[in-house]
């Protein structure tokens, strides 16, 4: 296996999928970067890193830099996707989902039950989300729960180099609309991704470790924040279970429910304010379906009940930390 | 020229504390010490004075992702957008916004905004609140040659049109969205203003790298929308002499394209000449500006690095106005 960065395997996934499938055409803003400009297209490729060489490879027809629309951008991805092709739309930021929402909401997410099952649309948008980098309320948001309430779109969080190409490759593969989600201060994290072709079934959480003591649902970022508390509980003799979500739609219950039933105590941890929030929607989950099984009542970590601010000292008091983490399990567990 | 000595003066400090501001944080950047996203304006300065040189803080602009020169040529504080950036709780936004994000109602600046082609809308509503006034005030959207490409910006166009807004839309067409040329992506190329006439509002074409040529067609225009006559557009050819944001290593760019433009469209240098040659001021008095506005600099930074960090207790405060 192959080490390399979440950013790498993503990059390597659409230059592979692209190759096969001759379907898939990415467009987005600067996907190609350069064009209309002395330094000539590809001048800049991605400004995550994350299109690099697909121009070159797959020229203009399939690699297409769009101007600064985003309710185009997405519908356009709609249109094409319903005439029979793959396309990947690139939101620069997750919060741009707002400019286009329509496109999202109102007319992708609903084609194929609108028009009686008969119609597919195999649209996959790229949506870079998250904090971290101190980019403030407009460029910071984890908005995956907001999308996960919408029915009729998949909705994907890698949290490993592995599942960003397993995940990446499924929603290529597979005809239902995909909201991926990359976090944009997670590109450089390293890990170990099968060679060949690889995909990861959506709807399948992925069990972090087993612990015994206590369950910390996650996703994305906040699985690698709950993965450092829980090594400072281990030291103190606390085992989690720690479930990655890996898909907050579909959703793995059963992997929630069969851990909360061994563990009798539950933390989620997730990177959103904390009303109408995947926190509580699986801590609902669990109420309806494993009361029985709860010897504490839950723990949600989240933000507060604010958009996102700037300053570094603010973000930080935002946004979940491993140190709230490991305090939320210490609580529900001295319940 | 029409300008007297008092508003040349006036008009050369502020184009040199907006020069002098980002040139700064330019470096100040480099010290790991501001977080986040900083866009530069350096190079359009001429357009942000040139147009708000005739506004009074009745009147209204809602600025961009790269709105420091707006803030200061509206008369935003100083030294509270140079706290703002360093993420301080003294600064205009209480650290909050940061660089994208600085707005001062009181100063009729409605804010900086992160999300390209937001402000357009925001500017009819404002123009519509000022026609419901009856004072003739006015409201004014920058956007950009990227930003003209939104939905948001072509349904503000035609919605002030319709309702008669005393909007107006000045598009700063820096030739760059991003990393992408004006010459791919916009479809009317070379030709923004065509688009605002098409929705059938009156536009101006001027220099943005020019403060008089900016400044003397923004008078007719303003002149025209404060006679009720709804809204109007300017598209202003201008040049930004750093990366789109702090970082940006730039390869778009054809070489030596900076330094050419930093020779031969550089609106400070061009200000300099014109008052010198029509002997309307004199380079001593213009040197004496610059060293003002450096000591301002100075003392801003040497504040917001010393000024004291947001509470984080304070992190979900603001939300909402208290009532109780
Ligand atoms: C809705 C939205 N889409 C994309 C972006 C990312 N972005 C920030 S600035 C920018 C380019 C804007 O170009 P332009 O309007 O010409 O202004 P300039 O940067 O040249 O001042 C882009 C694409 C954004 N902030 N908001």
């Amino acid at each position: 296996m192959a080490i390399m960065t979440i950013r790498d395997a993503i990059l390597q996934t659409l230059h592979a999928e692209m190759e096969r499938d001759p379907n898939i055409m990415l467009l987005g803003e600067d996907v190609v970067g350069g064009n209309g400009t002395a330094g000539g297209p590809e001048a800049i490729g991605g400004i995550w890193g994350t299109s690099g060489g697909l121009y070159a490879k797959f020229g203009p027809d399939r690699v297409i830099d769009t101007p600064i629309s985003e309710s185009a951008i997405v519908g356009a991805a709609a249109g094409a996707a319903l005439a029979g092709k793959r396309p990947v739309a690139e939101l620069m930021f997750a919060d741009f989902v707002g400019v286009s929402l329509d496109q999202i909401w109102n007319q992708i997410a609903k084609f194929r039950y609108m028009f009686g099952g008969k119609t597919k649309c195999p649209a996959v948008i790229r949506l870079i989300y998250g904090a971290g980098m101190n980019t403030a309320a407009q460029h910071s948001q984890s908005v995956y729960a907001m999308l996960t309430a919408m029915p009729g779109l998949k909705v994907v969080l890698p949290a490993t180099p592995a599942d960003a190409k397993g995940l990446l490759t499924e929603a290529l593969r597979g005809d239902d609309p995909v909201m991926f989600f990359e976090h944009k201060a997670m590109y450089g994290v390293k890990g170990e991704v099968p060679e060949g072709d690889y995909r990861q079934r959506f709807g399948e959480a992925r069990m972090v470790r087993e612990g015994g003591d206590v369950t910390i649902v996650a996703c994305g970022r906040m699985v690698n924040f709950s993965e450092k508390a829980a090594d400072k509980l281990a030291a103190d003799g606390i085992g989690c279970d720690l479930i990655d979500l890996r898909t907050t739609s579909p959703l793995d219950e059963e992997a929630i429910l069969d851990s909360v039933e061994a563990t009798g105590r539950l933390v989620v941890v997730d990177e959103s304010p904390p009303r109408c929030s995947l926190a509580a929607d699986i801590c609902a989950l669990v109420a309806t379906k494993g009361f029985t099984s709860l010897k504490a009542p839950p723990e949600l970590v989240t933000g507060p009940h604010s958009p996102i601010p700037f300053a570094r000292e603010l973000e930080r008091a935002w946004v979940p930390s491993p140190q709230k983490i490991e305090a939320a399990v210490r609580r529900v567990l001295a319940r | 020229m029409q300008l007297s000595r008092d508003e040349l003066l006036g008009a050369y400090r502020r184009m040199a504390t907006i020069r002098q501001f980002e040139e700064r944080l330019h470096d100040e950047i480099k010290t790991g010490e501001i977080a986040g996203f900083t866009h530069l304006y350096a190079g359009q300065e001429a357009v942000a004075v040139g147009v708000c040189d005739h506004l009074t803080v009745e009147d209204m602009i809602v600025s961009t992702h790269r709105g420091h020169g707006h803030c200061i040529a509206k008369g935003c504080d100083v030294p509270g957008m140079m706290q703002e950036i360093f993420g301080k709780a003294g600064g205009l936004c209480k650290g909050r916004g940061g660089s994208m994000h600085i707005a001062d109602l009181s100063v009729g600046m409605l804010g900086a905004n992160g999300i390209v082609g937001g402000g357009a809308p925001q500017a009819v509503g404002a123009a519509l609140a000022a026609k419901l006034d009856g004072k003739g005030r006015v409201a004014i959207a920058f956007s950009g040659d990227g930003a003209c490409n939104q939905g948001t910006t072509f349904e503000a166009m035609n919605m002030a049109v319709v309702t008669k807004a005393p909007a107006i839309f000045v598009f700063e067409n820096n030739h760059y969205s991003e990393h992408t040329g004006d010459a791919y992506a916009v479809g009317t190329s070379k030709d923004i203003a065509s688009r605002a006439e098409a929705f059938g509002m009156r536009a101006w074409r001027a220099n943005g790298c020019d403060y008089f040529d900016t400044y003397e067609t923004m008078r007719e225009l303003l002149d025209y929308v404060r006679a009720g006559n709804g809204p109007a557009a300017i598209e202003l050819d201008t040049e930004r002499f750093y990366g789109h944001f702090e970082g940006d290593p730039q390869r778009y760019r054809g070489k030596g394209e900076v330094d050419r433009l930093r020779d031969e469209r550089d609106c400070l240098k061009a200000f300099r000449a014109r008052v010198g040659a029509a002997k309307l001021l004199d380079a001593a008095e213009l040197d004496a500006i610059d060293a003002e506005v450096a000591a301002l600099i100075d003392a801003s930074v040497t504040e917001a690095r010393a000024a004291p960090a947001p509470d984080p207790a304070t992190v979900a405060e603001d939300v909402y106005v208290d009532y109780y």
